[in-house]
């Protein structure tokens, strides 16, 4: 029996998420008395993959294949799946983000292992095994039951805290058996920015929204986003109208973001725009209409003019680092 | 090339969710109705491709599972433009269930491009097409954002972090699509409402798949304390509250 985590890399790097989702692992673990089995695809170097240890991993399966260097759906499944057989893993942990979407499921259906998508804490008892989940984008939550013998949750981002439980994590590689039809889908070109923090990583969000009156008064929202370390975002109006990209609309149609700040300018607060950034630990609302519906879901409120808010916050925010 | 579309009916994502007394469903009572935000983009791509190309796209079918009540969501999407319609006569239980369900109705029928939703704005499940893809053996693209069929050559991209990918696959495949397939959700015409009375709707019985996960009970979210509200005037007690009292900054 154990607890198998899929713990992803970024061109060999793990993440925060991926220690996140270890501590979770072994938090599950800890309820069912059991181990946790860290399971890594592509090329990480062992300090690295040791690194899982330091969460609770006891164990980390290595499967370094070449063809498994983008994420193939079928493959990843295939290979998933076969680890969690051999390790008699009981209960499976993905994260809630673009791989744990594309391959839980399928491993879901291959191990006939019911599937909680978007978990937001531990399970509330492992018999039966019951886990809450967020539904209607944050409006209501469900605490979901798993009736079949193998359980699979994917992890909501930022719904569980780093948790250390130095393990000395064994190192284990394995070459999975693989065929072709396991690579139906290939990657033919690649797009990627680097350097730019992420959006759904980002620990602050700043965002506007139609209030800012044009793209051309972007400039302090990226200023802003620049000198707090964090990532830009817009309300579905501001992309759909072309201002902004729409990799950066969040809303409950675009990306659902959780951060520790969300600073939303210009942005009235629209019930769709809400599911999308509800899960923030704080929402500061900058709107010069006192009655927006944002006010409703904020922590902290100014009802004022974005123009003349944002140069000041921003002029503050540069003495206060200077401190 | 013949594409179906995976629909899903949702109450409007502008409901405010309230639960039954005993807190084991979601109130429905006065609920519209519609197609889910992400299933209805699917098939606006569809019919725009069709239209595009009606010498590649032979026919765009829509499968929904769910009561003879769910049929007007069904009607809904002929009016938009799809050719003809499979309810599955089943309330559906979880992700499993459905994509096991749709799996059977679907496996003899030579289907080129499945398109789901990515998710459904009620359950948040993110699950049920890339599921039905592993029932079908069958390769799945996931988050994608573009698709075009053009001479009948399959383009597609999917997102990733940071960026996006173009992607080959076989046919048939399962494309699960995300915001940015289509702009905007396809008008049905006067024209489209009329011809939806009589386009062909298929009703099978469910085989029966068994469901794996189950909802014991609904809860609502804790209500948020009040917004502490900062004068315009004084923006340097913002960053105070920021530093001191929520300690984010």
């Amino acid at each position: 029996m154990s607890v198998l985590v899929y713990i992803e890399n970024w061109d060999g790097k793990f993440k925060k998420l991926s220690f996140e989702l270890i501590s979770y692992a072994q938090g599950i673990a800890r309820q069912m008395n059991t181990s946790v089995v860290a399971l890594s695809i592509g090329n990480v170097a062992e300090e690295e993959l040791k690194k899982a240890g330091n969460y609770g991993a006891s164990k980390v399966i290595a499967v370094n294949d070449s063809r498994l260097h983008q994420l193939v759906n079928q493959a990843y499944a295939a290979v998933i799946s076969r680890v969690a057989e051999k390790e008699e893993a009981t209960v499976l942990v993905f994260a809630h983000n673009i791989t744990g979407k594309a391959v839980a499921p399928r491993v879901s259906v291959r191990l006939k292992a019911g599937l909680v998508s978007g978990a937001v804490a531990l399970p509330s008892s492992t018999e039966p095994f019951v886990v809450k989940k967020n539904i209607y984008t944050g409006k209501a939550l469900a605490a979901v039951t798993i009736k079949s013998p193998v359980k699979i949750i994917t992890l909501a981002q930022n719904s569980y805290g780093l948790a250390e439980n130095p393990a000395d994590a064994r190192i284990e590689n394995f070459t999975p058996e693989l065929t072709d039809h396991d690579f139906a889908t290939s990657v033919i070109e690649s797009n990627k920015q680097t350097g730019k923090i992420l959006l759904t990583d980002a620990e602050i969000v700043v965002s506007g929204g139609l209030g800012m009156k044009g793209p051309e008064f972007w400039a302090p929202i990226e200023e802003l986003a620049g000198l707090l370390g964090g990532a830009t975002a817009c309300s579905r109006p501001v992309a759909d109208q072309g201002w902004r990209p729409h990799y950066e609309h969040v809303g409950q149609t675009g990306k659902i973001i959780a951060p520790n700040v969300y600073f939303a300018f210009g942005i009235s607060g629209a019930i769709q725009h809400l599911g999308g950034v509800s899960s923030s630990k704080i929402i500061v609302a900058v709107n010069k209409d006192k009655d927006a519906p944002i006010f409703e879901s904020a922590n902290y409120g100014v009802v004022g003019d974005v123009a003349t808010v944002l140069p000041e916050l921003i002029n503050l925010i540069k003495e206060y680092k200077a401190q | 090339m013949k594409i179906l579309i995976c629909l899903s009916n949702v109450p409007d994502t502008t409901t405010k969710i309230r639960l039954t007394a005993d807190q084991q469903a979601v109130d429905v009572a006065g609920v519209q109705w519609i197609i889910n935000p992400w299933d209805e983009l699917a098939l606006s791509r569809a019919i725009e491709l069709k239209e595009k190309n009606p010498a590649v796209v032979e026919k765009i079918t829509v499968i929904h599972v769910g009561s003879k009540e769910s049929e007007p969501t069904i009607r809904k999407a002929f009016a938009m433009g799809a050719d003809d319609g499979i309810r599955i006569n089943a309330v559906a239980k979880d992700a499993y269930f459905v994509a096991g369900e749709i799996a059977e109705v679907i496996k003899s029928q030579a289907y080129d491009i499945i398109l789901c939703g990515i998710e459904s704005s009620d359950t948040n499940g993110c699950a049920m097409g890339t599921m039905l893809a592993e029932f079908l053996d069958l390769p799945s693209v996931s988050s994608v954002s573009s698709l075009d069929v053009e001479g009948g050559n399959i383009s597609l991209n999917r997102e990733v972090d940071g960026g996006y990918e173009k992607i080959q696959t076989s046919l048939p495949f399962v494309a699960i699509v995300q915001k940015g397939i289509a702009l905007e959700p396809k008008i049905a015409t006067v024209r489209g409402i009329m011809a939806a009375r009589t386009k062909p709707l298929q009703v099978f019985e469910p085989a029966g798949i068994d469901a794996l996960t189950e909802v014991a009970a609904y809860e609502l979210p804790e209500a948020k304390a009040k917004c502490k509200m900062i004068d315009a005037e004084n923006i340097g007690q913002l960053i105070d509250l920021l530093h001191n009292e929520a300690k984010v900054i």
